[in-house]
């Protein structure tokens, strides 16, 4: 049963809107595609270059980094100290022939668990279109 | 260092069927047994329960488990309740790692084998990180004695009132001149018709009276700083230019103001005028004056006639034209958020010509109008004659997308109903119409009253009003009637709107001040939708009445002694723990070039001198709130992010994937 492509997504989500907004989508059963695996951290200020690089070494086809609206931070600005570095890892990502479309910084708040589902859908759609970024993800 | 094994239990939770439907539990059981440094897994039908906290807590005992990992609901569900189980068996309650196979796995797939395979992921994952935790160290600080209840409507009101009458001090912040909030403007309340303001007024009096509660009114809370226990708040008293010792609340000022009756009046939503002396309403708390700085002669221009007529005219020596705002420091220990509500613009629905009819009235004008208290007595006139016919439009800018209010209002049918009947009480001749989607009448009493008023001959009918319009003198309300599906015109003297409830316009602020969230009808957001309504996702600040959403006087001062009784719980304790999951500085990596103190929001992280010309950066431990910003930041990596460590999070990168 070959299924197709089915892309490896890491997600990264801050505790306090984000992984809330995606804790909503399940409580309010709204759907998205599976292939998102979301790994909990307390701001997406603490997301590194480095997770970014490390889940793509890793055979991640996409990585979406998923915090509080511009003005919501729980520590204030960490979301726009992510969205800084978020500009740097993007261009560098580009620079390594991984594309800057496989990495997706989004805003989404607790009470926002349709729109949590609607990034996860788009955002799958978008790189199970872009195709596997290597061999190791496939299946 | 380690040099203790690492023995893991996983234990994977069916949550009845919620998750065991989509996902194979005793799939995801025996896929994750054999991982490294699992020494047992096992599957029960809830993790949750008495036996499967019992069953964690014989595994730990008899097995020597030191790290476990439980794959369930969401962390933010049940993280509490598992650090406790095993902290209860001997081990450190951060040795625990949850999996979230229920919120992010069973309820939002249908595929049982995708959601079994993602189930899986998401256990291995935890298992990695479960490998790589820590013991964590809580530390316990002090919790201040002393509350801060932010709004004195009722809801502050009764709040203020019960954690006083605990023993400790209360902090009331009003801003407006007079505490009472908006129920002091209400004239009868239902379904009892007690007199709102006579059940009000004793409250507002002991508050002032009691001695364990400071109030603090024309002020605003400007600053928020500090955590559970140790919130440091500055609140800005606006200057009433009135000395509040002296002032005997006699009115004379208000009587010599040269702007007397030309100031619209607040507090009468305005039906009626003041001078820019004045006391809000006649049985204000604290019954003292207060001049209005916007509107003030003197102080607009520097000129009110040959001398301020007030200061003239006060015989106690009260008026103070050179008192200046003052900032007031506070050390809490909890914070209630009582803010109330604003009332929806009907300008916001032109089709009702409200701003444009001087006969259409927002519900609270009418309340006003027909207060014994209010600026005609109570008499209900309208063009100096009584209305004959009296229209209300329910629903307005509640239950309508068109506005994005998509909620109900929960208090408008029935303060309809009542106003119908006031009118019913005072006009018994007047003909009376209601307009109305649905009935909610599901309160205590509601019912009986709503059928009350239906035989008192108040005529309901069916169906959504599409538009106000002007007949003659009179107005000409058309609408649907959705029972007969036909429409239907009627004229009236006065048309009144059941405006809703929206949240306070300044609402962000707020949550900005107090880094608390609101939901998606833009109120302020509890902690859990059912078991935790008066929390906050912040430790220590508590949320009560319509700040939380619309809800009538009862439930808001259930509320409101909930979420007193949730700040007296921690305030008794005496100490709580903080964060322990905070960042540390390597001394032996660090060089001291700050950067994480650039990138602390909370001046956690400080530059040492830890030897003559060598700077160590060093984290206060009591500061940091634990965002993991000072790990980012720093370009050797001298700092780590406990529980969220460089290395923990590239295991479950590699596991996840």
């Amino acid at each position: 049963m070959n299924k197709g492509f089915e892309p490896n997504i890491v997600g990264f989500a801050c505790n306090w809107c984000s992984y809330a907004g995606a804790d909503l989508a399940g409580t309010s059963r709204i759907k998205y595609p599976p292939n998102i695996k979301i790994i909990r951290v307390m701001c997406t200020g603490r997301v590194t270059p480095a997770f970014i690089l490390k889940s793509f070494q890793n055979g991640a086809d996409g990585v979406l980094v998923a915090g509080c609206h511009p003005g919501d931070c729980h520590y204030i600005a960490g979301n726009l100290k992510c969205e800084k570095i978020m500009d740097v890892v993007k261009r560098l990502v580009g620079i390594l022939g991984i594309g800057k479309e496989r990495l997706r910084l989004e805003w989404v708040s607790a009470s926002e668990g349709g729109r949590f589902a609607d990034v996860v859908t788009e955002f799958t759609e978008q790189v199970r279109e872009l195709g596997p970024l290597s061999g190791k993800s496939q299946g | 260092m380690e040099s203790e094994e690492i023995k893991i239990g996983v234990y994977v939770c069916h949550c009845g069927i919620n998750i065991g439907s989509t996902v194979d539990v005793e799939q995801v059981r025996d896929s994750v047994s054999e991982l490294p440094n699992v020494s047992i897994s096992r599957d029960f039908k809830y993790m949750c329960s008495d036996p499967g906290q019992a069953l964690i807590r014989k595994d730990i005992e008899e097995r020597g488990l030191n790290r476990v990992v439980v794959a369930a609901c969401s962390p933010r569900m049940h993280e509490p309740t598992f650090r406790k189980t095993i902290q209860q068996a001997g081990l450190n309650p951060y040795c625990v790692e949850i999996a979230n196979i229920r919120e992010q796995c069973s309820w939002v797939h249908e595929d049982k084998a995708d959601a079994t395979d993602k189930a899986v992921k998401l256990v291995c994952s935890a298992v990695a990180k479960a490998s790589l935790l820590e013991p964590l160290e809580e530390k316990e600080v002090e919790i201040a004695p002393r509350a801060l209840v932010i709004g004195a409507g009722i809801a502050g009101i009764q709040a203020s009132l019960d954690i006083a009458d605990a023993g400790f001090q209360v902090y009331l912040v009003e801003r407006e001149p007079s505490i009472g909030g908006h129920m002091a403007q209400l004239d009868k309340t239902f379904p009892t018709l007690d007199c709102s303001a006579c059940i009000m007024t004793p409250k507002m009096v002991e508050v002032e009276r009691h001695p364990n509660i400071e109030l603090l009114t024309y002020s605003k809370v400007i600053e928020v700083g500090g955590y559970i226990g140790n919130f440091n708040v500055k609140v800005k008293k606006k200057p009433r230019y009135i000395n509040m010792d002296r002032c005997t609340g006699c009115g004379l000022c208000a009587e010599a103001c040269r702007l007397k009756g030309r100031i619209t009046s607040e507090f009468d939503v305005g039906m009626g005028k003041r001078s820019a002396s004045y006391i809000p309403f006649p049985y204000a708390v604290p019954s003292k004056y207060t001049i209005d700085a916007e509107h003030c002669l003197f102080l607009t221009k520097g000129k009110c006639g040959k001398s301020p007529a007030c200061k003239d005219a006060c015989t106690a020596d009260a008026v103070e034209f050179e008192q200046k705002e003052e900032i007031v420091e506070l050390d809490i220990g909890t914070i209630v958020v009582a803010t109330g509500f604003d009332l929806f613009d009907a300008t916001e629905k032109p089709e009702y010509g409200y701003g444009l009819y001087d006969n259409v009235l927002s519900g609270l004008e009418f309340e006003r109008l027909v207060s014994s208290s209010g600026p005609t007595q109570g008499k209900i006139a309208i063009g100096g004659k009584d209305p004959k016919d009296v229209v209300f439009v329910q629903c307005v800018g509640s239950r309508d997308k068109s506005v994005g209010n998509e909620y109900c209002s929960r208090v408008c049918c029935m303060y309809t109903a009542k106003q119908a009947y006031l009118i019913h009480e005072k006009l018994p001749d007047a003909r009376l119409t209601i307009f109305y989607i649905d009935i909610r009448a599901f309160g205590k009493g509601f019912e009986e009253f709503y059928d009350r008023v239906r035989e008192e001959g108040v005529r309901y009918i069916r169906g959504n009003v599409s538009e106000i319009i002007k007949k003659g003198d009179r107005l000409l309300v058309m609408a649907e009637d959705t029972l007969l599906g036909e429409p239907i015109d009627v004229e009236a003297d006065l048309v009144v709107l059941a405006t809703g409830i929206v949240p306070r316009a300044d609402v962000r602020e707020l949550m900005n001040l107090l880094k608390i969230s609101q939901s998606p009808d833009g109120f302020l957001l509890e902690a859990h939708p059912k078991l935790r309504p008066v929390d906050t996702a912040s430790d220590g600040i508590y949320i009560a009445g319509c700040c939380q959403g619309p809800k009538d006087i009862p439930d808001t001062v259930a509320q409101a002694k909930g979420a007193a009784s949730s700040a007296m719980t921690k305030m008794s304790q005496g100490k709580v723990k903080v964060e322990a999951i905070i960042a540390s500085v390597d001394p032996f990596i660090c060089r001291g070039c700050g950067r994480c103190v650039e990138a602390c929001e909370y001046g956690a992280p400080e530059l040492q001198e830890a030897e003559p010309g060598i700077l160590v950066s060093e984290v206060n431990d009591s500061l940091c709130k634990g965002c993991g910003a000072c790990a980012v930041a720093c370009p050797c990596r001298a700092i780590s992010m406990k529980h969220f460590k460089n290395e923990q999070i590239f295991s479950q990168i590699e596991a996840v994937i």
